[in-house]
């Protein structure tokens, strides 16, 4: 048992460093502009990637994740900040700004996580509304934060022994963002596909017969909510370090639920599913933006299309991948590959799931 | 049970792919160094960008000044444009959120290649991307906020502020307050950032540090000013000065009137432009509640100068005959400037010479005053004229005020004459 445990694991983390290789070595076919967007895009992915897998394993609805990300981001700002100020620069600044960030968004995440295992359906996603309607007063509020201004972050400029190999400081940070990300979304791979995976869904599928079969759900829902929180935290020091700052605005519940869009057009419950989503709420808006504008329409018609016509399409994607593929996009096209597969190996134990929720 | 399909042929290929991808990096990396042409300059265009609020809450108070801006560059590129090329101007909607603008502001660099970022509207948004202008040396030209931190050439050597900064305008407006009424009680209402306190600061360098009755905040983010208000009427205010965006300069006067209270206002010249108020207050009682509202202006609005006749000309023929207002002058004023700026910077305009000419103090605009960039000040206007509502039309009243260093003069206003059909020559 041990022994295939491991080799599944071994199988993930193999996969995540080849993918990692294949990202950085991407950043040199990218110009600036799009490593700032991979960049962003990863980002996007360590919070999607933790609440795809809480919405689709454990089935808790969060509406807040854009908050744990800001508490990653607000964490890491303040503890760089402090370090900046102690005169530390390099890796170590950054370590202890990435410590920031999992402390605070970790630590929200928890209490979330405790309130979350006592609530049910709406009542979760009431909760964690709340959360992303209240982070602009809170930011105001709380000195330090900077309020709707926001926080600048230390600017982490390409190391000296990398410099002759990068071209940009967008480069630099692209870098940062995929290895963040790998380091941040593995884990939920793992998670996810060994026993705690397991208990997810025997908790999501009937909290009842999960207990009787001696789980815990309180402390499995916790636990997904912890995960997806120090996931999406690393996403938001991540955003940090490539914006230079964070402010509330950033965060607000168009963005929240944008990343719930997005997991449930990739695919809820499935990681690809999830980058899928986190490339869509990238890379969407600005591909809208470009065609817009290159179309020529009059300037009043396209100053009203901005950014109203991105809400419509994803609305219009939802409901589209929703009818026509309901386990998302992900499953779609492992659907397709899965058939294609088959009939070159003569192998077909591929499951594709028919429901919005995978079990 | 899926993250993706990696086939042992799949596999291969993509150890390929990575590997031919760091050859071609590592090759287009060695070959960086090559001669390059001025980014945004072209054979017949100079290419310049901007971020504005036009959507959002700062939208309905300032998404006219960039269609101004265009409007007057078309006026000059239907008449030759500037040593034969063209101005183009991108116009990217931040919607008053720094994110946003952290993104539209790396699009024009990065992919529009922009000659220079020009009029980046706000505050807080364009502090995000002050550092990120700077380090890729891209001048970023007249900023769109009375902010003082655009004037820091030290640090910020490619940034140049605009309007007459809050301090300016706040100790004018408070010298204006102790000349007209002395002995009355000054308070002052204003945004919750740089914007508020750097007013405070301007009326306390005449007020001194214990001038100021009642210092109150609002957000942006929460449209209500009724406890605010209430804090101030209850202080026993007279005059209430206003650090305050023109959506929420209406929101405090008709809260006020609703609230029986009508203190003398001055607003700063970002929250004081007569024509958008009445659009925020209603035409029917605009007049009447803004009777006597005092304002500081740096920029030719009166409505019978030769500029305005100008501008109002430029705007019913490239404008659509859009409604004419503050922003209206505001953004032909900056792209007067620019304009200028561009002319002096020689036949083939490079970031340096741009740049250089600001620093050489050749730069004079359209204003009440000269410019008054040098190597070692950034900072567009020092000196603000004093304007009052009377009867539905904003006008100056003569007043002019310089602040140098600690002190507040009135001065005589030099407006600079209209040449050339207004369009600057070398």
């Amino acid at each position: 048992m041990t022994a295939i445990i491991s080799s599944r694991t071994r199988g993930i983390v193999l996969r995540a460093l080849a993918l990692t290789v294949l990202a950085l070595a991407a950043t040199f076919l990218l110009d600036s502009y799009r490593n700032y967007q991979l960049a962003v895009v990863a980002a996007v992915f360590c919070a999607t990637a933790g609440l795809t897998l809480l919405v689709g394993l454990t089935g808790q609805l969060s509406l807040g994740h854009a908050v744990l990300m800001a508490c990653g981001g607000y964490g890491y700002a303040l503890a760089a900040g402090l370090a900046a100020e102690a005169d530390l620069s390099g890796i170590l600044r950054f370590a202890l700004g990435i410590l920031g960030a999992v402390v605070v968004a970790g630590g929200v995440g928890g209490l979330l996580g405790l309130a979350g295992a006592r609530l049910r359906g709406p009542y979760l996603a009431g909760l964690t509304l709340a959360l992303v309607i209240a982070l602009p007063a809170f930011a105001s509020q709380v000195p330090g934060l900077g309020g709707d201004q926001g926080r600048s972050v230390p600017f982490e400029p390409v190391p000296d022994w990398l410099a002759p190999v990068l071209f940009s400081t967008e480069q630099w940070h692209a870098w940062i963002a995929v290895l963040v990300a790998a380091v941040a979304v593995t884990p939920l791979a793992v998670l996810r596909s060994g026993k705690a995976g397991l208990r997810m869904r025997a908790v999501h599928g009937d909290e009842v017969a999960a207990r009787l079969a001696g789980i815990s759900p309180g402390r499995v829902k916790t636990n997904a909510f912890v995960a997806g929180a120090l996931s999406a935290g690393l996403g938001g020091a991540v955003l940090a370090i490539a914006t230079q700052t964070v402010s509330p605005g950033g965060y607000d519940l168009a963005f929240s639920l944008l990343l719930l869009v997005a997991v449930v057009i990739g695919g809820l419950g499935s990681i690809g599913g999830a980058a899928v989503g986190a490339v869509l709420v990238v890379l969407l808006p600005w591909l809208i933006d470009t065609l817009t504008t290159s179309v020529g329409l009059p300037a009043d018609l396209e100053q009203r299309l901005s950014g109203n016509l991105v809400v419509l399409v994803f609305g219009a994607l939802l409901v589209l991948v929703t009818v026509v593929w309901p386990g998302g996009l992900s499953h779609a096209f492992a659907g397709r590959f899965a058939s294609l597969s088959a009939r070159l190996r003569r192998r077909s134990d591929q499951h594709v799931p028919q429901s919005l929720t995978e079990r | 049970m899926r993250t993706t399909h990696t086939t042992p042929r799949n596999r291969a290929r993509t150890v390929v792919a990575a590997t031919g991808a760091v050859a071609v990096g590592l090759t287009l990396s060695a070959c960086g160094g090559a001669d390059e042409a001025t980014p945004g300059v072209s054979e017949d265009t100079v290419t310049v960008g901007t971020h504005q609020p036009l959507t959002g809450p700062a939208a309905a108070g300032y998404s006219s000044i960039s269609a101004a801006t265009s409007a007057y560059f078309d006026y000059v590129n239907a008449n030759g444009g500037v040593h034969g090329r063209s101005i183009e101007y991108i116009v990217k909607d931040d919607g008053y959120n720094p994110a946003n603008t952290q993104t539209v502001v790396r699009e024009l660099v990065q992919q529009d290649d922009v000659f220079a970022v020009l009029n980046g509207l706000g505050t807080p948004t364009h502090s995000s991307v002050l550092d990120f202008l700077n380090q890729n040396e891209v001048p970023d030209l007249f900023v769109s906020s009375g902010s003082t931190a655009w004037n820091d050439p030290e640090a910020y050597p490619y940034t140049f502020g605009y309007n007459a900064d809050y301090l300016v305008e706040g100790s004018a407006l408070a010298q204006y307050a102790s000349d007209e009424h002395p002995d009355e009680k000054v308070c002052l209402l204003g945004q919750d950032d740089d914007y508020g306190e750097t007013m405070l600061a301007g009326a306390q360098i005449v007020l001194g540090d214990d001038g100021v009755a009642a210092y109150e905040t609002y957000e942006t983010s929460n449209q209500d000013v009724t406890a605010q208000i209430g804090a101030l009427q209850s202080a026993g205010c007279e005059v209430v000065m206003l650090a305050t965006v023109n959506g929420f300069s209406a929101l405090a006067v008709g809260t006020a009137a609703q609230m029986g209270f009508m203190p003398t206002w001055m607003a700063s010249s970002a929250g004081g432009d007569y024509p958008t108020l009445v659009e925020f207050l209603g035409e029917d009682v605009a007049p009447q509640l803004l009777q006597g509202f005092v304002s500081v202006n740096y920029l030719p609005f009166s409505p019978d100068g030769e500029w305005v006749e100008l501008f109002q000309q430029i705007n019913d023929e490239y404008n659509d005959g859009a409604s004419f207002d503050g922003n209206t002058v505001f953004g032909m004023g900056v792209a007067y400037a620019f304009t200028e700026a561009l002319a002096k910077a020689g036949e083939d305009p490079t970031r340096e010479a741009l740049v250089e000419v600001l620093e050489s103090g050749e730069l004079v605009g359209n204003g009440i005053v000269p410019l008054a960039y040098s190597a070692e000040n950034h900072a567009g206007y020092d000196a603000a004229g004093i304007t009052m509502v009377d009867g539905g039309v904003q006008d100056f009243v003569g007043t002019t005020y310089r602040l140098e260093g600690e002190s507040v003069t009135p001065i005589e206003p030099e407006q600079i004459a209209l040449e050339d059909d207004g369009i600057p020559v070398e």
